[in-house]
């Protein structure tokens, strides 16, 4: 901590120093930066330390590429020597730079060279010290990170620094920042009365998180300033609960689409078939592992296409899903039509040898599923963090809900399958091929189970275990929203997300969990058929 | 009747004198001592355990090759419990009563070794067990080359507390007897360090669990009172890749809430995109990255034996490794594979372990070993950024907690007792 503020203090006078003598004055001679330099790489990290702030203190404008390569891991010292220089790994070497001069060395031998290591609490130091160095910078990143780096110290030598800063600064949202950073140095600093109420009011219009970590030490403050920041921390406080509630519904959507997405298929095979398919998960499985080998296909072949590589896995999915499906269909169930408990015994047979497949082809270690860059990272709406990855999901469930409702409503195939569920005497006797389709009515819900895997790639982890994690909650989902009906699966999905989502800040993970089954037993007491019960004489009983 | 049974009998009798003549040559010819391998090959923890059924075959091979133990070669008897307790202890009766071995390394839940253990000591047999666990336990016919909670959890917090200067504590965990009992110690430590119960927050999760949206959020809202805040996580298995997913999506940095994992090794990041986490901690008494020659060499040999040179290298590993090593000389230096005589000796038996020092099986059947603080680099290795001055004795009954505290084991003649009772100077565990 206390290291932090002497640091800053040296990074305010770096700063003023540099802005005093332009950017490209070099105030020490190359000497003295190396040894400056070489005594990064210390014996521990308070050496490391020690060696940083008196490289701020140079304040050579050479210092702040040297940090954040230090910062980044990329600093390493040869053994023999102790040279410090700049490496990145190439192959069994290290192609080094000269951090002095920036020119290229004879690339060093991994095994002769030492990296200089850094923990979090130096990178954290190292950040600070950079954005004293880069507040001023010509470019808008820089500056941005060098205000945010102070909002996280929020070290009040900055102030005169940042006050300068603003002063000069154009981007507006860069400058709210600086404001903000600012305000919250003032409210760690000294200052009284009436300045730290205006901090207080500044911060408490920012983020309300930070706010709240910053405003909660000053609450047990006397006078004004302490009156000031419990009023800003209630009013912060009632703002969280109402969006609390609305997280709950978001969070609560975002699970409810993945199970929508993992019961879908399902309600096809289970709903509206009857087979009770214990199969299933593994059919997402199969799914997501060919995610894997499409974008494994694309790394090695055609890296350029990494970011279409959830689309190109879609088709894939659904055809090796499917076809499975068939196969499994064809061979195994068939035979097998109105004796629920031998189906029910002869998939599980079936996901047992599937998993078993998966693990001694691919092995028993999660596979890596990357995320293309689409789904990767957050927005805020308000004061919810929602992830991207979930975001399109949701939408990507929605869509093949849809796209599966009109297949079913408006196609000859879904008029077919909807004919033969019905009453499949009566189809057979209309000239329908009852056989044939109920191998592509399986089909179809195993293929949708596949493309459910390429979403599902992206959340969870990808091993040959992933499907057993969804196929309770998938019979949950059909059972409660009703057998046979597709919108029973939507609303059944989503109310079991939502009620998920609301019982676990009350109850925890694992009770929340208990809870929703017991509700779900209760209900169904009450109504077997589910949620949307399908009516008339055809359905047997 | 009478005569048709006799008849029967001498049949039986004869069959089974022409089987052992058949079969005596080819066992003459080549002796071996059997050595038992109890890990899951499928189900949940296969993901885990199966690299440790391949480290022990390519120790058994490099012991071959070596001239194996007592002048007779190894033989590896692999069984495959399948993630299920109870099978477990089953497979372990097999092992011992009908495969005869000589000695068992195996499992990885704290429940399956519960559920071996009355099978070990029943039949007088060995276990070495070598997987970090939450202590509490000792018994005379199990060595614990795993971490316990002091050789792991407790020097964790302490670099937290001294490093980062974290005030606040998340102890999240998966909902079983390991995170529960060392969070149980964790809380313990902490509230005997002045933490107040207010800035502790404990969170239990299902196994597998994969929406982690509203416990991140969570974690977030707890972060932001204006003291510095970590995660301790104990979250086991797969439920940690969606975890530290979901952690990197809301954009929560290792600079702001560090989380330091006991569960999380190289195996674990294999799954992962670890540049988002890259900060984030594990604490290990082993890390693939440690600067050790014999490490180097132990790598290099193991990349050769798997013809995989991605495979990686981890802690469980590395125990498993100390283990079978301080077995093999424990019985060179007995002379024999029977089990007293293994017990009496294997006690202060040192071998070199893969952090280039040595590590000594103690009276209390664990084992001291130094403990590693490593940071997750974006290559899916460790770096590491702390090391114990010294070895750190594994410490089965925990000081923290009010039902341990006064126990301690020795299964050294003549106390041979694995829950001594220093204030009441009885063995037998805790008396009111």
């Amino acid at each position: 901590m206390q290291f932090t503020r002497l640091l800053s203090a040296l990074v305010l006078m770096l700063g003023i120093l540099v802005h005093a003598v332009g950017s490209n004055a070099q105030t020490v001679d190359d000497g003295t930066l190396g040894l400056l330099i070489q005594a990064l790489a210390g014996e521990n990290f308070d050496d490391t330390t020690r060696a940083v702030s008196d490289l701020v203190k140079s304040g050579d404008p050479r210092a702040s590429s040297i940090l954040n390569a230090l910062s980044a891991g990329d600093l390493y010292v040869a053994k023999a020597g102790k040279t410090v220089f700049i490496g990145k790994r190439d192959g069994s070497d290290y192609a080094a730079i000269d951090p002095i001069t920036g020119s290229k060395l004879a690339p060093v031998p991994r095994s002769a060279a030492e990296k200089i290591k850094v923990n979090n609490r130096l990178r954290r130091d190292i950040a600070a010290a950079i954005g004293g160095l880069t507040l001023m910078s010509d470019k808008a990143d820089e500056r941005r990170s060098a205000a945010e780096a102070i909002l996280k110290t929020r070290d009040p030598e900055s102030i005169p620094l940042l006050d300068k800063a603003i002063a000069a600064e154009k981007d507006a949202s860069i400058k709210l920042l600086m404001n903000q950073a600012k305000a919250a140095a003032v409210l760690n600093s000294g200052a009284t009365g009436e300045v730290k109420i205006a901090a207080i009011a500044e911060v408490s219009a920012g983020n309300s998180r930070d706010a709240l970590g910053l405003l909660t030490p000053l609450a047990g403050v006397e006078g004004p300033v302490g009156e000031a920041a419990r009023a800003a921390i209630d009013s912060i406080n009632s703002k969280l609960a109402l969006w609390n509630g609305i997280q709950n519904i978001v969070y609560g959507l975002s699970l409810g689409s993945v199970l929508l997405l993992a019961a879908i298929g399902l309600a096809i095979t289970f709903g509206v078939m009857g087979v009770i398919n214990m199969a299933h998960g593994e059919m997402v499985m199969i799914g997501a592992y060919t995610t894997f080998v499409v974008q494994q296909i694309i790394r090695t072949s055609a890296p350029g296409l990494f970011d279409y590589s959830l689309l190109i896995a879609l088709p894939a999915a659904f055809l090796a899903s499917g076809a499975i499906g068939v196969v499994i269909e064809r061979s195994v169930i068939r035979f097998l039509y109105g004796r629920p408990l031998e189906t029910l015994l002869a998939t599980w047979g079936i996901s047992l040898v599937l998993q078993q497949a998966i693990r001694s082809w691919f092995g028993a270690s999660n596979v890596q599923v990357g995320n293309p860059s689409w789904m990767a990272g957050s927005f805020d709406l308000g004061l919810l963090t929602l992830t991207w990855s979930r975001l399109w999901i949701i939408v990507f469930a929605l869509a093949v809900f849809a796209i599966l409702q009109l297949l079913l409503k408006k196609t000859m195939l879904g008029l077919r399958m909807r004919a033969v569920t019905q009453n499949r005497r009566m189809a057979s006797s209309m000239g329908i091929r009852t056989p044939w389709v109920d191998a592509l009515t399986f089909g179809l819900g195993s293929g949708i189970a596949g493309i459910a895997g390429v979403a599902l790639s992206q959340i969870d982890n990808v091993s040959p275990n992933l499907g057993q994690g969804y196929i309770i909650d998938s019979f949950m989902v059909v059972v409660f929203g009703g057998v046979g009906n597709l919108w029973g699966t939507l609303v059944g999905a989503m109310s079991l997300g939502i009620a998920n989502k609301f019982l676990e800040p009350f109850a925890g993970a694992v009770l929340g969990k208990i809870l929703v089954l017991v509700l779900i037993i209760l209900f169904i007491q009450k109504r077997p058929r589910g949620l949307f019960a399908l009516k008339g004489r055809a359905i047997e009983a | 009747m009478c005569n048709l049974t006799a008849r029967f009998i001498g049949t039986l009798a004869a069959a089974a004198i022409g089987a052992s003549l058949a079969l005596s040559p080819a066992t003459a010819a080549e002796e071996t001592i059997k050595v038992g391998i109890l890990h899951s090959l499928s189900g949940t923890m296969a993901i885990s355990e199966t690299t440790l059924k391949d480290t022990m075959l390519f120790l058994i091979d490099e012991q071959n090759k070596k001239g194996g133990v007592l002048g007779k070669k190894l033989e590896a008897v692999v069984v495959d419990p399948a993630s299920d307790w109870p099978l477990f202890a089953e497979k372990a009766r097999q092992l011992v009563e009908q495969d005869k071995v000589a000695a068992v390394f195996g499992c990885w839940t704290s429940s399956s070794r519960k559920s071996v253990l009355p099978v070990f000591e029943e039949l007088n047999s060995l276990l070495f067990y070598p997987v970090q666990y939450e202590g509490e336990e000792s018994s005379r016919n199990v060595f614990y080359t795993g971490a316990a909670p002091n050789q792991q959890a407790i020097p964790a917090v302490d670099y937290l507390a001294k490093e980062e200067g974290v005030e606040r504590w998340v102890l999240a965990g998966t909902d079983y007897v390991y995170p529960q009992t060392t969070n149980k110690i964790l809380k313990a430590y902490l509230n005997a360090k002045g933490v107040k119960d207010e800035d502790i927050m404990i969170n239990y999760t299902p196994f597998g669990h994969s929406d982690w949206q509203t416990i991140v959020s969570d974690i977030k809202k707890f972060g932001s009172a204006g003291k510095k805040t970590a995660v301790v996580s104990t979250i086991n298995g797969d439920a940690n890749v969606p975890f530290y997913k979901e952690l990197a999506n809301q954009g929560i940095k290792a600079e702001d809430i560090p989380v330091v994992a006991f569960s999380v090794g190289e195996e674990e990041l294999a799954g992962l995109d670890t540049k988002p986490l890259v900060g984030h901690l594990a604490a290990w008494n082993y890390f693939q990255s440690v600067d050790a020659d014999v490490n180097a060499e132990f790598i290099k040999e193991w990349h050769a034996y798997t013809k995989n040179d991605k495979r990686v290298t981890n802690d469980p590993m590395e125990a498993t490794y100390i283990g079978f090593n301080m077995w093999v000389k424990a019985v060179e230096a007995a002379g024999s594979t029977d089990s007293d005589a293994v017990i009496d000796t294997i006690v202060g038996v040192s071998v070199p372990n893969l952090s280039g020092g040595s590590s000594t099986m103690m009276p209390n059947h664990h084992i001291t070993k130094p403990v590693l603080i490593g940071e997750v680099q974006d290559d899916g290795q460790f770096d590491i950024v702390y090391q114990t001055p010294g070895l750190v004795v594994g410490d089965e009954w925990s000081d923290y907690l009010p039902g341990s505290k006064d126990l301690i084991s020795d299964w050294r003649k003549p106390m041979s007792c694995g829950n001594f009772n220093v204030v009441s100077g009885k063995c037998g565990g805790v008396t009111n």
